[in-house]
Parts: C-alpha cells; sequence; structure tokens
C-alpha cells in the first residue's frame, strides 16, 4: 500500500541525541524545518550541528548531507575523529559532507541564487535517502549575495526546499558583532526554531551556554543552560524533569565498616547518596575505600574517582588500614580514575565524569573529594551541573559515597556547596584534642529514611583495619584515645572495689544470720527446759498435798478419831482439787 | 590598454546554469553578447545545466547559479552572478 503523503497534524521532532538537549526541547528540532543556531566563533554550532547529524546516522540510521561553507571537509572529520567519531566509515553509507567553501578567488558580478545548489542536494539526498542537512556557516553564503533583500529571498527559497523535500534543517549562523547580529535579525523570524549558544568568560574561565529562543509549535525551556564541549562532545547540563521521580531501594548496602552499619539500621539505602565529611586527615578517604572494597566483594562493579591524587598511591595508603583494593583491580570489578581538578568551570569535568559512568555502568561510586569540584561551586551554573549529577546517578540507582573537605558542621559552607542538601546520608569526622592528642569522632548528621544511632563513636584506625569503639563522656567531655583507656582503667578499678565491698557486707550479714539462727535455737531449747521444770513443779506439789491429806486420815484412823462431817467435807475437796492438775 | 582582448587565443568558459531560472536565462545571454563583442572565434563556451548534470557541478563545487568558470588559460578564474557588468567580467577573464 502506498503511505499517504499528508503532513502530520501534530509536529514531530526528531532527537538530537545531544544529552540534555533533547530534554530542554522535549524531543528534539522540529521534523522537516528549518532550525537556526546561532552564536559567536567557538561556541559550539559545528559541534551541535554535527553531533546531532552523526547521532541520527549511527543511532537511528538516518542518513544525512553536511554543507560547510567554512571549513574543509577533511577539516570536519579530522575535528569530528577528536569526540570519536568514525566519519570515515559514515561517509560511506549515511553521511554525504559537501565542501562548499567559497574560493577566494570568486568574483561576484550581478545577482544570482542558490537555485542550483538546492537542485544538486536535492539530487544528493535523494540518491542517499537523507532525512537530515546541515548548512554549516549560513552567513557566509549570505555575505557573498550582499543584498539584504537577495539574501531574505534565498533564505526562504532553503526553507521552502525543506518544506518540499521534507528534510530537517540546521542552519548555523556566526554572529557576536552588534551590527551584523541587527542584520540577520530577520533570520529569526522565518525559521522555525532558535538556538543561540554563547561563550562568557568569568574569573578567567570559559562557561559555554545554550538557550532555546523559539520553537514554533512546541513547549520548551527557554533558560539558559550550561553545556560542556569535551571529548564526549557536545552535553547540555539541564536541572532534569521538574518532578523527581527515582527508583526507591530498601535493599541495605554495607559501609564496610559492621559497627557503622549497626548504627544505620542495616547500612546505606542502596541508590543512595552518602557524604562523608571532615578536615584533613579524619580517614575521610579510608571510609570510602571501606565502602568500595565491600562493594567489590559482593561482586558489584565500582568506579572510584579520585582528584589530585593518583590510584596507586590510594591503593597503598588504603592497604595500609587493611583495606585491599589491588585484587579487586586487577579482576576488573573496581575501576579506578584519577584526574586534576581544572578550572572553575566544572561543567566539562561533570559531563567526563558521566561519560565514564555510562562506560563502566557501575552499582557502585565513589567520588574523593567531592568538594575538590564543590569548592569550585560558586558558580551557580557550577552547583546545577553537580547537583544535576547526583541527580543522574540516582535515577540510575547508583550508590554513590562523596567525600568532601570540611573544618566542621557549619551548614553555610556545606549549603553553599549545594551537597548536603542532595546527600541522603551525611557522615561527619572530626578531631577531638584532649589531654594532647587527638582523636577521630565519627557521628552521623542526617540519613534518611533509616533511624539511626546518635551517639558520637570513636573511628580507630590500625594496620588490622578500622573499629568503631564507643566513646565515654566523663565530667560532660567526650573520651577517647588514652585519656578512653585511663577511663577505662580507672573504671575497672572502681568497679572491682566494688565488687570486693560487697562481698565483705555480705559475709558479714551472712554472719549475723548464723548468729540470729544460732540464738533461736538457744532459746527454743531454753523454752523446753523451763516447760520441763514447770511440770516437774506442779507434778512435785500435787503429790505433796495428796500425801498430807492421806496422812492426815490414816493419822486419824490411827487415832480412831470420831468423824468429823466438816473434816470429812474438806477432805473430799482437798481430793479433788489434787486430782485436777493430773488431769491437765 | 596592455593588451587587446583578441590577444587571448584558447580562452575556455564553462557556465553552469539552473534550468531557466531568471539568472541563469539572463547570464547565458550576457555571456554571448561578450563573446561576440570582444573574444575571437577560439573562445569555447560550455554550458552547463545543473538541474540535468548535478554530479558535474558537485565535481566542479559548484553552488551558486549561475557560476561562469574560466578554464584556461591559468589563473583560473571564478565569477559567479548573471554577469550584468561586462567591463568587471572582462576585467576577470582577462586582466591579471
Amino acid at each position: 500500500m502506498k503511505a499517504k503523503k499528508v503532513q502530520p497534524a501534530v509536529l514531530t521532532k526528531c532527537a538530537t541525541g545531544i544529552q540534555g538537549f533533547d530534554e530542554i526541547t522535549r524531543g528534539g528540532l522540529p521534523e522537516g524545518r528549518t532550525t537556526l543556531v546561532m552564536g559567536a566563533a567557538g561556541c559550539g554550532k559545528t559541534v551541535f550541528a554535527l553531533q546531532s547529524v552523526v547521532n541520527g546516522a549511527r543511532l537511528r540510521k538516518e542518513a544525512a548531507i553536511f554543507v560547510a561553507f567554512e571549513e574543509s571537509s577533511r577539516q570536519i572529520v579530522v575535528n569530528a575523529a577528536t569526540f570519536g567519531w568514525d566519519l570515515p566509515h559514515l561517509e560511506h553509507s549515511k553521511l554525504f559532507f559537501l565542501d562548499a567553501r567559497l574560493s577566494p578567488d570568486i568574483v561576484t558580478v550581478g545577482e544570482f541564487d542558490l537555485a542550483g545548489m538546492l537542485a544538486v542536494l536535492g539530487a544528493k539526498a535523494k540518491e542517499i535517502n537523507a532525512r537530515r542537512i546541515v548548512f554549516d556557516g549560513i552567513d557566509v553564503l549570505l555575505r557573498l549575495l550582499d543584498n539584504p533583500s537577495a539574501e531574505r529571498i534565498e533564505i526562504y527559497r532553503i526553507r521552502d526546499w525543506l518544506a518540499e523535500t521534507g528534510l530537517s534543517g540546521i542552519m548555523t549562523l556566526k554572529v557576536g558583532l552588534p551590527e551584523t547580529d541587527q542584520h540577520y535579525a530577520f533570520l529569526q523570524f522565518m525559521v522555525d526554531c532558535v538556538i543561540t549558544l554563547r561563550q562568557q568568560v568569568v574569573d578567567g574561565s570559559a562557561f559555554r551556554t545554550l538557550r532555546v529562543v523559539k520553537y514554533r509549535g512546541s513547549g520548551f525551556s527557554a533558560d539558559e543552560f550550561p553545556i560542556s564541549l569535551t571529548d564526549q562532545a557536545m552535553q547540555v547540563t539541564n536541572r532534569g524533569p521538574i518532578e523527581l521521580v527515582y527508583p526507591v531501594s530498601d535493599e541495605r548496602v554495607s559501609s564496610g565498616i559492621p559497627r557503622l552499619d549497626k548504627m544505620l539500621r542495616g547500612g546505606y539505602h542502596r541508590g543512595s547518596n552518602v557524604l562523608i565529611s571532615g578536615a584533613p586527615g579524619t580517614a575521610k578517604s579510608t571510609l570510602a575505600g571501606l565502602f568500595a572494597a565491600a562493594a567489590c566483594r559482593r561482586g558489584e562493579r565500582t568506579l572510584y574517582v579520585s582528584f589530585d591524587e593518583g590510584p596507586q598511591q590510594i591503593v597503598r595508603n588504603l592497604g595500609s588500614v587493611g583495606v585491599t583494593l589491588g585484587r579487586h583491580l586487577k579482576s576488573g570489578i573496581l575501576r579506578m580514575y584519577s584526574t586534576r581538578t581544572r578550572g572553575p568551570n566544572v561543567e566539562d569535568q561533570f559531563s567526563d565524569l558521566r561519560a565514564r559512568v555510562l562506560a563502566f555502568a557501575p552499582r557502585c561510586l565513589v567520588i574523593d573529594p567531592l568538594s575538590a569540584l564543590s569548592t569550585k561551586l560558586a558558580h551557580v551554573a557550577s552547583a546545577d551541573a553537580a547537583q544535576q549529577f547526583l541527580d543522574y546517578l540516582k535515577g540510575e540507582g547508583i550508590t554513590v559515597v562523596n567525600t568532601s573537605l570540611l573544618d566542621g558542621i557549619q551548614t553555610s559552607e556545606a549549603t553553599s556547596a549545594g551537597i548536603s542538601t542532595v546527600a541522603d546520608t551525611w557522615i561527619h569526622l572530626s578531631y577531638v584534642a584532649n589531654e594532647g592528642e587527638r582523636n577521630r569522632a565519627l557521628t552521623i548528621v542526617k540519613s534518611r529514611g533509616t533511624g539511626h544511632s546518635n551517639q558520637v563513636r570513636e573511628l580507630t584506625l590500625s594496620d588490622e583495619g578500622v573499629t568503631l569503639t564507643d566513646v565515654f563522656t566523663a565530667q560532660g567531655k567526650v573520651l577517647m584515645g588514652v585519656a578512653r583507656w585511663e577511663w577505662e582503667q580507672h573504671e575497672r578499678a572502681t568497679e572491682k572495689r566494688a565488687t570486693e565491698a560487697t562481698d565483705l557486707n555480705r559475709l558479714q550479714l551472712e554472719l549475723a544470720q548464723a548468729e540470729a539462727v544460732a540464738r533461736k535455737k538457744v532459746v527454743e531449747v531454753e523454752m523446753e527446759a523451763r516447760r520441763a521444770e514447770i511440770a516437774v513443779l506442779s507434778h512435785a506439789t500435787g503429790s505433796a498435798s495428796r500425801l498430807l491429806s492421806a496422812d492426815r486420815a490414816i493419822l486419824r484412823t490411827m487415832r480412831h478419831a470420831d468423824e468429823d462431817p466438816g473434816a470429812r467435807r474438806t477432805r473430799a475437796s482437798v481430793a479433788k482439787k489434787a486430782r485436777a492438775p493430773r488431769k491437765s | 590598454m596592455a593588451r587587446s582582448p583578441s590577444d587571448t587565443g584558447g580562452l575556455a568558459l564553462r557556465l553552469y546554469v539552473a534550468g531557466s531560472a531568471p539568472n541563469s536565462v539572463r547570464a547565458i545571454a550576457n555571456l554571448r553578447a561578450l563573446c561576440e563583442e570582444h573574444f575571437a572565434a577560439a573562445t569555447t563556451v560550455e554550458i552547463v545545466d545543473l538541474l540535468q548534470e548535478p554530479e558535474r557541478a558537485l565535481a566542479d563545487g559548484i553552488l551558486v547559479t549561475p557560476t561562469l568558470l574560466k578554464l584556461s588559460p591559468p589563473p583560473t578564474r571564478r565569477v559567479v552572478g548573471n554577469l550584468s557588468d561586462a567591463s568587471k567580467v572582462l576585467l576577470t577573464l582577462v586582466g591579471t
């Protein structure tokens, strides 16, 4: 079936593949229309145009024509090689370069037009089935026309030709001088999309920016965005999507120190952003190294980025505290990248890092120290770059440990770097100086989404490794090192003395108890004896009175006395009385 | 005048045009008049229609039309435009 050639009602876009640019324009450049890229010399106009057609050819297999008015096609191929683009290979099938430099001996006599050029290009476009075309340095051509109305006519001609052929066009235009800017103002009204590139020098450092000035039929972000031109070609730093959407994980990854994991209730969150701050020599790198080593042991690809310190030196230094990275480096699971901090424009450095992360695809990342960059984050653009980079890592679910050189937890200092707000976990290392020595103290300043110990711990480094120790607080002071040891000794002695005192006390009490028991026995025995005595006594009394009355009776009998009834009555009661005690 | 135009024997010219575009038509007419007036019969003029033979235009690096090439004698010259100013064209083709 034949496809209907109806212009789509909705503007379609073709992605440039330029990192960040497709996001701010929500999809790329307008398809089948004209885009004007303006800027002074050295702003990256040619790179922008070339990069978008190279990406189209490489990623989407779309052929393109590149018309160069200023540079020879050979020069462009050589320049492109620095970005790692294999243009000679692409030239065979997907890219056609037209060397359109106007020879210096050219003489203009009378009017001319671009109908011929467009006819040639149209034939070529059909031949290679091109989708895009670049007119690089259109100002050179316009200058040759040397007639404002002719310029206008020819630009219209190009625009109509693009619409006819359905090619997406990019024209680059050199501007910079006020009079030429004025002169080419009409161009901006004629095209569908206008992008300006700018370069400014601040504190001796060059900053490049990109701005979308106009985009017919599409929403776009009109802010000025920093761009970087490195061997990864052009990258636009945008602040990322307005809405923050990250994959969030409950998984924990070890910090490399079991006690610290315990303090954090299991370790760092996977994909989180950890900041380790501290004064020089507080073992920030060691902590970062421990994290890296633990990640490697788990079999996770890890990238260790260091500034101003070479990889061998880091491996050696960490080896001295029992952190071995050498074998992970050999196995390839760990990659170390050491670089120098450069000028205040950290844009390029971040885009460089991003490219390395893309290439190696690590699960864990160490930047030691991030403050090497963050001290230069005075420029808003650069702070954005840092934030955007960290955002990017978060989006990729990469767990990152940054170290930062801070002399104290001064929030103003940390916030100016803009990193502390982005950090999910902030561990601060400090020195506690006491009684002639300095000891390292570790505090968890914050840890998002996880309960954590708020106690200060002492960090001790030895050949065997790194450990965290409880610290003592005494008289309102935190004790560490020898002071802690002394305090421990003192505590132990006090405890011993207390135990001994208690033992003695118990013995004495036991003795007293034993005495009491003994005394109780004595009393019991005595009571028994008394009872017996009483019994004996009462028995004896009863016998005596019976005897008495019996004796009396016997006597009376013996005396043959007459019966005295009163006496008989008395005798009976006496007898009765005498019987009673015996009953009891 | 240092040299007479008739001295320039063996002059070879090639004019690129774009079909019947106004400037192209004008250029052809202007060149014809110029040759008849100033150059000997030895002069060869080739007219190439770019719309018909785009690959030849590419080979010669022709972008704008009309473009007149002076192929010989050296030095080679390139004139763009409809050749409306005859004296300027003459100066370019035969002048030093």
